[in-house]
């Protein structure tokens, strides 16, 4: 069974942000991961791209299949999880330890329109 | 959509489930890599039931399927199993498919699931003049494939069916039962053709075995991908030859007559516009069906038609469709994935090595 954690915000495309003052780490849900199977390669973006709130800006790649990773938030990339380049495998071990970007946020106000892990939870309940 | 007669037992092992050619079949029921994995090294199964079979039968029979398809079954001993196409007059592929010759005047043709209905239409188009009996039997046969090193000691011992002195490319009937050493995985391996009650009899001894691995679409793909085998859809399409595809050997265009001859002859002899390469990429990104194939200037000059991250080799490569002059084995060839650009070479097609027993 996926977990989901508490204190983060998620998005329908099942990616959460975990806020930090100004910064958010982003990454794939448990569900997501369960989901996609084998992660056997990660499309990173470039430190400072631009990132904005409902769009893509790289992909997880499973055995079969590509699915874009859609960004819950606006920002600027700081850094990215370069660790998923050689091991793209950590997404499916444990991918709340395994942010994909760290980004500073642009708007936080964008934060409101997320899921919180209970609500978040009924959504996969009933997806 | 269609179930096959194994779809409860699909459900019940917990298999992930999707739409493929309007059958709701198991794309996998652990994982993709592990079922990969198994037939590699030991044995899987797959319900494959969804595959068409076709009979014909008659006085013509051998001359209607000469007339059908582009490999030469003349004369061909009872037994004998032959691969190969059926082509439109312009020389477009209809679909690939397994010709066994089960009898003089007898003939059991295995045909892609996603083409039963354009194909049947075809082929009784194709049959007037001839004194046959066809017969579209997809619905009576369920299928299993069991693949893999192991197969042979499987099917011998938990089914029962002595198999072991089956020639690659070769059938037999066991009462109503049809064996055959193939399969579409480039390992050695058996396909099982009969009704549903003896199909999910199967089923049942090899899963409780523990000897055997349910596999599901997933893996089939890949296994197939790895070792050059083409997919109807992919690599073999109404605009995309079998010389284009480099199925040559399977077009005897020495044979008498058939449909398409003259076109896939004038291809062979003249050359075609674009030929199926291989591609391998210097980078971990997966060049996937549809993406377009650059030359080194960065203009498209093909498409790739299926790839992956292999899964025995640890590399991303990929068939692609490129125009001919692109073909040639070393030609530097990138692959737009996404917003980025990836540098690669034409290799050949095959990306891993077949182990079949001959």
């Amino acid at each position: 069974m996926a977990t989901v954690k508490e204190g983060l915000y998620y998005s329908e495309s099942h990616e959460y942000v975990k806020v930090e003052g100004n910064i958010g780490y982003i990454g794939i849900t448990d569900y997501a991961q369960h989901a996609l199977g084998n992660v056997v390669y990660v499309d990173l973006p470039d430190v400072d791209d631009e990132v904005t709130a409902g769009e893509e800006f790289g992909a997880v790649e499973s055995v079969k299949a590509a699915s874009d990773i859609i960004s819950p938030v606006s920002g600027t990339i700081l850094e990215v999880n370069e660790a998923l380049d050689d091991e793209p495998e950590l997404l499916n071990k444990d991918p709340w330890e395994n942010w994909i970007i760290k980004v500073e946020l642009s708007d936080k106000g964008e934060l409101d329109s997320l899921m919180d892990a209970k609500a978040y939870e009924a959504f996969c309940e009933n997806a | 959509m269609k179930q096959t007669c194994l779809y409860d037992k699909h459900v019940a092992l917990g298999a992930l489930m999707s739409p493929f050619a309007g059958f709701d079949m198991p794309i996998q029921y652990t994982n993709i890599t592990d079922e990969h994995q198994a037939v590699r090294t030991a044995c899987g199964v797959f319900d494959v039931s969804h595959m068409g079979e076709v009979t014909v039968r008659g006085v013509d029979a051998e001359r209607y399927v000469q007339h059908i398809f582009t490999n030469d079954v003349k004369d061909a001993p009872k037994g004998k199993i032959f691969y190969g196409m059926m082509c439109y007059e312009d020389g477009g592929t209809v679909d690939d498919l397994l010709v066994y010759k089960m009898g003089d005047g007898d003939f059991f043709l295995v045909i892609n699931a996603a083409n039963i209905d354009k194909d049947w239409a075809w082929m009784q188009e194709q049959a007037k003049g001839f004194n046959i009996d066809l017969q579209n039997r997809s619905n009576d046969y369920g299928q299993l494939a069991v693949q893999g090193p192991e197969a042979e000691q499987v099917v011998e011992q938990v089914l029962g069916l002595a198999c072991k002195e089956l020639e690659f490319y070769t059938v037999k009937t066991i009462g109503d039962v049809i064996v055959s050493r193939t399969g579409y995985t480039g390992e050695d391996g058996f396909e099982i053709y009969a009704g549903p009650n003896y199909i999910n009899e199967c089923w049942d001894k090899l899963i409780q075995s523990g000897r055997c691995k349910p596999c599901g679409l997933g893996c089939r793909d890949t296994l197939r991908f790895e070792v050059g085998l083409p997919l109807y859809g992919d690599e073999l399409s109404q605009d995309i030859s079998p010389i284009m595809a480099g199925l040559g050997i399977f077009v005897k265009l020495d044979k008498e007559e058939f449909v398409g001859k003259e076109a896939l002859l004038k291809q062979k002899t003249e050359g075609v516009a674009k030929k199926l390469v291989g591609i391998e990429l210097q980078d971990k990104a997966i060049p996937r069906h549809g993406y377009s194939v650059l030359n080194a200037d960065g203009e498209t000059v093909g498409e790739v038609t299926t790839g992956y991250h292999t899964i025995s080799s640890d590399k991303s490569v990929c068939m692609a469709l490129v125009d001919s002059s692109y073909a040639k084995l070393g030609t530097p060839l990138q692959v737009q994935i996404r917003k980025k650009v990836f540098a690669g070479e034409v290799v050949k097609k095959r990306f891993y090595d077949k182990h079949y027993k001959k």
